[in-house]
């Protein structure tokens, strides 16, 4: 099918968005079903130890209060590891909730208090006694490097990093060098929504399960398999999503804790986490990292080592991409790549937006502008006189690769030309300006997935797929895709998503959905296009008769012949003749796994180039990011409008990332202590000011017949780095610990 | 929260009775601080005395050429009064720098003055804190404390008020009006936060009972030459890591005047006598402040994480004295420009 561009590529307003403007998108807590009961989770204050004893007496006491689950009482439940497992569930023995007296972490979940109103449930979780015996803790990263391990294939898709040539050699080679260490502590990725679960008590066992989550089959696999449920009892429902960042990409307690009370006490249940509670699961894990860096005398890199030493849990090693893509994205014969874990008394770090990448990209962008420095080049010129057009890493070459234009495209905007090297060289008024830039690269990736279309007898398309739209504005692009698809109106086309029922879909996250959904909604239009085809040479229409599916097109809510555009038939005309209420086809799931079994033949993979500009108050050095470019090189970019904004986004928590974000904790208590949004600081609209964001011209036929490379991640890279050289720029201070907060720069 | 009865008080006095009769009680001005303090358990009043009905949202000129503020008057509707941006700039320049609008729209001037530190241990029931817990012990000192008290501090407490109107308040030399069972009586503004001491539990010298009617600003308003400089870890909505707030005349390039006060520093707004007297009979010049600013932090003492507010503080006050001084030509920190070559 030829893809005409009357919506592909063309800025639409989100479907979405009347809906999340009038309230009528409903969330997972806002599910008022009948006589619905409300869980209160008590977490731990102790990050390791037992339980002694609960007195659950009183609280069972108070009127309207249901039950206090808690280890003690919860029921016999699947007993297998691999029961609790999730789609994205790295390596190890997961976390069970309420399984066991022992802490492992603080703020683990210890009881779910049930009641009739969530304000009883929350009082009486406040005067639960609890004993504890406390064990002594380890929770600091910098004091346990030397027991750091390396990981063997933990999550699904990670790679141990692949060294290559003799970087000592190389070291040796270059004339300038740089060495250092780089450091950023947790983060948490804190939406908007708070993780919540409504669980609709429907009898004998069947639920509907409204949950926050980026991925309803993921959620449903869970509790199918920890509490032995049908796919036809277990049924989960999650149209909105507000934000995500990773936080939902494995189940978190709330839904197993709601879904244990409604199964015992055979009642609907609602479980809401506070904003405290959302410092208790999955974060950006502490990474500690060291890159030594070798040029010869025209600048070319002779040898990178890039090392990095992060936090797991004691349960599950989560690994990350921190520094395989330092082997990526410059030309260098001489890699060493080194990544390991160590596990400390907290809970199982979680993807957070371009996990590794953001925080390799960190100490690798900032080493390349010393590096600059220590040759004597501007920071552009460096990096583009390190150019890869060729994935050395893979041995591959580059399915597409438009860097250089957004090196070009947005230096241009930024006047980069305009920058004089030296610190401090630069001044508006009486204040310090910088200028820094920096980059990355991320996998276009693809995952299995299946959409299913509906062509109804008023010409009126559904199509569906059970994947997430996290605020990323999956329902508009594919409902882009499949009105471009169908020759249909815009306003002719429903996408359905995030329910189980609907033929399945990966979870959102690793900027895959709209190359995987994408394509799925693509190819089902096409099996929807073969038989209104069929359809048509049922009925007596000569003109395509003898018309094969390349013969055809759809256009103007008709199929057309391409041979004479004045054969064609009104589609929902076909619908009306077949005597059937609509037309529906299905994608097949094997081409995503014949892909994946299939050696790849070309590296594939999305870039940037980040400038900005900071002015630094010389005497306060308070730090103000003016003017951010991202230019990015993504592929086919769907939807100009929701593509800026995830751009933008990813600027925001760049510049976030740079200066301010940071999950304080405490070690004497092994507990984060700014566990809010007062002290959990990210910018606000004063903060934020010009951001420019281009997209460069990048075609691919290789990654899929869309040419989609995927938004979510790429924007991020490089951006707290150039940050930071800004910051250096303007002031001559070389911070390597992020966030760069005013007591650094003193 | 715990469970907990409300009733709207309808008279100064009753709400003063009221309150001596129902021991746990609590006043409840715009509910800002002490609603999420209760939603985190640190405050567990069982009943509420709602003040709205009360009145004392007025602003209005007083006998003796100043201004006087209903304690329910909202932070809000005093920034924004005529008399007060016209008379009392730093006081608007104060209010506006914390918080946010609807916050601002809710706050009292009373309730402001009656905001709980914003320390992470006061607020984590998990931890140990002598404030909310006395002789549990303070879980800041060797912790994460950067937004802790570098002034004033004691062994048991080294919270920092939260406040920045208040810091204009001390600055300004307001009185505190207050009602209570021996009936009514004016404090001192600087006498009314008192510092940790040995019982940081009490963060003022209201006696039980008392209700806080308005704040009294004195006749002068230093409209001339001010400045309010507040720092912090982002551009809005953050306590002050420090900031200073301050108030100088001026007679041909020499001080004739000057008021000085830090917030974010200590358990009060840190006003400090010594160094008004040694801007006074100076020329504004550098020197001079920085002579200020050294005395101001001389006794100072950083707990660790926030050693570096030692050498902000100082910065800070020569910023704002400058400012102050050369009021036509402020550089406002916000005020940044974007600069497309």
């Amino acid at each position: 099918m030829t893809l005409q561009t009357d919506y592909i590529g063309k800025p639409t307003s989100r479907i979405d968005g009347p809906a999340k403007v009038l309230g009528t998108a409903k969330y997972a807590a806002e599910f008022n079903v009948p006589n619905l009961l409300y869980g209160h989770v008590v977490s731990s204050p102790i990050a390791k130890g037992k339980i002694t004893k609960i007195n659950a007496d009183p609280v069972l006491a108070l009127p309207g209060v249901h039950q206090v689950f808690s280890h003690e009482n919860v029921p016999s439940l699947a007993w297998l590891d691999r029961s609790y497992k999730d789609d994205v569930a790295p390596g190890g023995s997961p976390f069970r909730p309420l399984h066991k007296p022992e802490i492992r972490f603080s703020q683990q979940p210890v009881a779910l208090v049930v009641a009739d109103t969530f304000e009883l449930a929350r009082y009486a979780a406040s005067i639960l006694e609890i004993e504890y015996e406390e064990e002594a803790h380890e929770t600091e990263l910098t004091q346990h490097i030397d027991e750091a391990f390396e990981p063997g294939r933990g999550k699904t898709g990670y790679q141990p990093p692949k060294s290559r040539g003799n970087f000592g050699r190389g070291w040796e080679q270059g004339v300038a060098h740089v060495e250092a260490n780089y450091s950023h502590h947790a983060q948490h990725h804190n939406p908007m929504e708070m993780f919540a679960t409504t669980v609709e008590w429907l009898g004998d066992k069947k639920l509907n399960v409204y949950d926050k989550t980026q991925g309803a089959f993921n959620s449903q696999q869970y509790i199918m398999k920890i509490f032995g449920l049908s796919k036809d009892e277990a049924r989960v429902i999650s149209k909105y999503t507000g934000g995500g960042f990773g936080s939902g990409l494995r189940p978190q307690h709330q839904l197993f804790l709601a879904v244990l009370a409604s199964l015992e006490l055979q009642r609907s249940v609602r479980v809401s986490l506070t904003r405290q509670q959302m410092f208790s699961f999955g974060h950006r894990p502490e990474t500690l990292q060291h890159v030594a860096l070798a040029t010869a005398e025209d600048g070319s890199l002779t040898g990178i080592n890039h090392f990095a030493v992060a936090e797991t849990s004691q349960f599950e090693d989560f690994t990350e991409n921190v520094v395989g893509w330092s082997g990526t994205l410059y030309d260098c014969k001489n890699v060493k790549l080194g990544y390991r874990l160590s596990k400390l008394d907290v809970y199982t770090p979680l993807d957070m937006r371009a996990p590794g990448a953001a925080s390799g990209s960190i100490a690798l962008e900032i080493a390349m502008d010393e590096m600059a420095y220590a040759a004597g080049l501007d920071p552009l010129e460096f990096r583009i006189r390190n150019y890869s057009d060729f994935d050395q890493a893979q041995n591959l070459p580059y399915s597409s690769k438009n860097l250089r234009a957004c090196y070009r495209e947005g230096a241009a905007k930024f006047g980069w030309d305009q920058r004089t090297p030296e610190p401090g060289s630069m001044r508006d008024g009486n204040l310090l300006v910088g200028w820094g830039m920096g980059g990355g690269i991320w996998d276009a990736q693809k995952q299995p997935a299946l959409a299913k279309v509906s062509l109804d007898a008023d010409g009126h398309l559904t199509v569906s797929s059970g994947s997430n739209d996290i605020g990323t504005g999956t329902y508009t692009i594919m409902t882009q895709i499949a009105a471009e698809s169908m020759g249909l109106p815009i306003e002719a086309v429903t996408f359905v998503l995030g329910d189980t029922e609907l033929p399945e879909a990966p979870v959102q996250g690793g900027s895959w959905t709209a190359a995987s959904v994408g394509t799925a909604v693509q190819e089902a239009c096409a099996k929807l296009g073969e038989q209104l085809l069929k359809q048509a040479q049922k009925m007596d229409h000569p003109a395509f008769k003898d018309a094969k599916i390349d013969d055809v097109q759809f256009a103007n809510g008709q199929m057309r012949l391409r041979s004479d555009l004045t054969q064609a038939v009104v589609l929902r005309d076909l619908v009306q003749a077949s005597g059937e209420p609509k037309i529906e086809a299905q994608n097949s799931k094997l081409p995503g796994m014949v892909d994946m079994i299939k050696p790849p033949k070309y590296s594939m993979h999305a870039h940037n180039a980040v400038f900005v500009e900071v002015k630094v108050d010389p005497d306060l050095m308070t730090v103000h990011v003016t003017r951010v470019v991202n230019a990015v090189a993504a592929g086919r970019i769907i939807n100009p409008k929701t593509a800026r904004s995830q751009v933008l986004g990813s600027v925001v928590w760049g510049i976030s990332s740079a200066l301010m974000e940071e999950s304080v904790m405490d070690h004497r208590f092994g507990r984060f202590m700014n566990h809010n949004y007062a002290e959990y600081h990210i910018p606000v609209n004063a903060d934020i000011h010009n951001i420019d964001v281009i997209f460069v011209h990048e075609e691919d036929a290789e990654v899929n017949p869309l040419g989609i490379k995927g938004l979510g991640e790429v924007g991020l890279l490089g951006v707290a780095a150039a940050v930071a050289n800004a910051i250096y720029h303007a002031t001559g201070k070389r911070v390597r610990d992020l966030p760069v907060t005013i007591d650094k720069l003193l | 929260m715990n469970s907990f009865t409300f009733a709207q008080a309808p008279a100064i006095d009753a709400a003063v009775r009221e309150k001596a009769g129902q021991p746990g009680s609590a006043y409840i001005g715009g509910g800002t601080n002490l609603v999420d303090l209760m939603k985190e358990n640190v405050e567990r009043p069982t009943h509420l005395i709602g003040l709205k009905k009360l009145g004392l949202d007025s602003i209005t000129a007083s006998a003796d050429g100043g201004l006087r503020l209903g304690a329910l008057a909202t932070n809000a509707d005093t920034a924004w009064h005529p008399e007060v941006e016209k008379r009392y700039p730093l006081l608007n320049q104060a209010i506006l720098a914390g918080a946010s609008p609807q916050l601002r729209n809710m706050a009292t001037d009373g309730g402001n003055l009656m905001q709980r530190t914003r320390c992470y241990y006061f607020y984590d029931l998990a931890t140990p804190c002598n404030k909310r817990e006395p002789g549990s012990g303070c879980s800041a000192i060797g912790g994460y404390n950067r937004i802790h008290a570098i002034l004033g501090a004691s062994e048991a407490c080294i919270a920092t008020h939260p406040s920045d109107m208040c810091v204009a308040l001390a600055a300004l030399e307001a009185t505190v009006r207050v009602s209570g069972p021996n009936g009514e009586r004016t404090i001192a503004f600087e006498d009314f936060h008192r510092l940790p001491g040995d019982s940081p539990e009490r963060d003022n010298t209201l006696e039980p009972g008392e209700l806080i009617t308005g704040l009294d600003l004195p006749a002068k308003g230093f409209e001339k030459n001010y400045s309010y400089l507040k720092l912090r870890d982002r551009t809005s909505y953050a306590f002050a890591l420090v900031s200073v707030a301050t108030a100088l005349e001026l007679d041909g390039g020499i001080i004739t005047d000057a008021r000085l006060a830090l917030g974010g520093v200590a358990h009060k707004p840190w006003r400090d006598k010594t160094a008004e007297a040694l801007l006074i009979g100076q020329p504004a010049t550098a020197d001079t402040f920085r002579t200020a600013a050294a005395q101001v932090l001389a006794g100072a003492k950083g707990q660790g994480t926030n050693n570096f507010k030692i050498e902000l503080a100082k910065r800070a006050i020569v910023r704002a004295l400058k400012q102050a001084t050369e009021m036509n030509q402020v550089v406002d920190d916000n005020a940044f420009q974007n600069s497309n070559p």
